[in-house]
């Protein structure tokens, strides 16, 4: 079915690749799953759009209201998407440290954008968020790190996606940022084929928060549950950088930096774990928001310098 | 046995402003205890209330998170890097 009522349905339904040419092991197969192909750009319409539709449900917001969110981007041009097209305005929180291109996205979909402090990295937009939710309370404040519609949306559309598509999946490999993805295609996947293993890649995002004063400012997603979770593993910008060339160089798949991370992480779990058997990546978006980086144009070492300040997660 | 232990910016002030030490030891609380040995101000980040890993710290044996290891026994060999970091939120937003 190519035929839709309107750009929500096109939600989903993301395609998979082979791209065992990256794999360390030519016994071990891999396969990315396109997110940047949903309308939006991401993964996260997926759980914008979760999230709206699930507070409508429960009566919590309804067409008229504005809803604030923090985000460094992708949800918040989910979530302009939504809003634009179900009626709701839109204020998002935006870490002031973030790819231009992101900030372009929201203010063209119309949405309200207010940055927070740099140093404070995504911390900083949530603790924003929160105050202005508690002092202004006709904000419908849907906190994807707490929602449960955000792993949800991954539970009933991504994870049965994957399982469809390769049923031969034996790990599964994704960023991690609220969870949401890890947590909810995670749960699926255990649920009907317990065997397999879950693997999170992270930014070293505790080096570059330079606004942390200690480490009781530390946060951990409500949504996030470490049991779910068969590995994790730190991916640099610069491995990041030399993934997501490698996906361009080798398979032609234009995809953001974050994806480059996670096929970094992947490759350490085929070499440290894995004699043979098939990887599924999640490759969050595509590589539109991310060319004024310089990811694929510029000196590497010059890149991952400008990676060390700008959030391009 | 060295391995190299990476503190971050946040713990500096407590372990006289290094960010790289070397310590002996064969698993990362062995490492541990011979960091809250040299520097007892790093014991109550570190390690929490209920003697494991404080919640807000994660801990990684050359970038693979010790929690999904063995945590505290995970097991070291010389020239291993063991990075502490504090849990902050990050990803893809």
């Amino acid at each position: 079915m190519t035929r839709f009522n309107n750009i929500l349905e096109t939600i989903g339904n993301t395609p998979m690749v082979d791209i065992s040419q990256l794999s360390p092991n030519p016994d071990v197969k891999m396969f990315a799953k396109l997110e940047g192909q949903n309308p939006g750009g991401s993964s996260k319409d997926r759980i914008a759009l979760k999230m709206v539709e699930l507070a409508e449900r429960d009566g919590a917001i309804a067409p008229g209201d504005t809803i604030l969110e923090p985000s460094s981007g992708n949800t918040g041009i989910g979530l302009a998407l939504v809003a634009k097209l179900k009626g709701y305005n839109l204020r998002i929180i935006l870490p002031e440290n973030v790819s231009p291109e992101r900030r372009q996205l929201l203010e063209i979909f119309g949405a309200e954008v207010t940055l927070s402090p740099a140093e404070e990295g995504s911390n900083g937009a949530i603790r924003m968020a929160e105050k202005i939710s508690a002092d202004e309370p006709s904000y419908r404040f849907l906190f994807q790190y707490g929602n449960p519609a955000n792993p949800l949306a991954h539970y009933e559309g991504t994870g049965p996606e994957i399982l469809r598509d390769c049923p031969e999946i034996d790990v599964f490999c994704a960023g991690l940022g609220t969870s949401g993805t890890l947590m909810g295609v995670g749960r699926y996947l255990k649920e009907h084929k317990p065997d397999v293993k879950i693997v999170a890649v992270e930014p070293p995002a505790g080096e570059l928060v330079q606004g942390l004063r200690n480490l009781d400012d530390g946060f951990i997603p409500p949504i996030f549950s470490g049991d779910v979770l068969d590995g994790k593993t730190i991916a640099r910008p610069r491995e990041s950088i030399e993934g997501t060339r490698r996906l361009l160089n080798e398979c032609g798949i234009f995809a953001g930096v974050s994806s480059g991370a996670a096929v970094y992480g992947a490759n350490r779990y085929i070499s440290r774990a894995m004699s043979e058997g098939t990887v599924v990546v999640l490759l969050p978006d595509g590589g539109w928001k991310y060319l004024s980086s310089g990811a694929w144009t510029d000196d590497l070492d010059t890149v991952v310098d400008r990676a060390n300040r700008i959030n391009y997660w | 046995m060295a391995v190299d232990v990476k503190i971050p910016t946040v713990l500096r002030a407590q372990a006289d402003g290094q960010a790289s030490i070397s310590v002996d030891g064969e698993t990362v609380g062995l490492v541990f205890d011979q960091l809250i040995t040299k520097f007892p101000g790093l014991r109550p980040n570190l390690i929490g209330d209920d003697g494991g890993m404080h919640k807000f710290v994660n801990v990684y044996v050359n970038d693979d998170d010790i929690r999904f290891l063995d945590k505290l026994d995970t097991k070291l060999e010389a020239g291993d890097t063991v990075t502490i970091l504090p849990a902050v939120a990050g990803g893809a937003l």
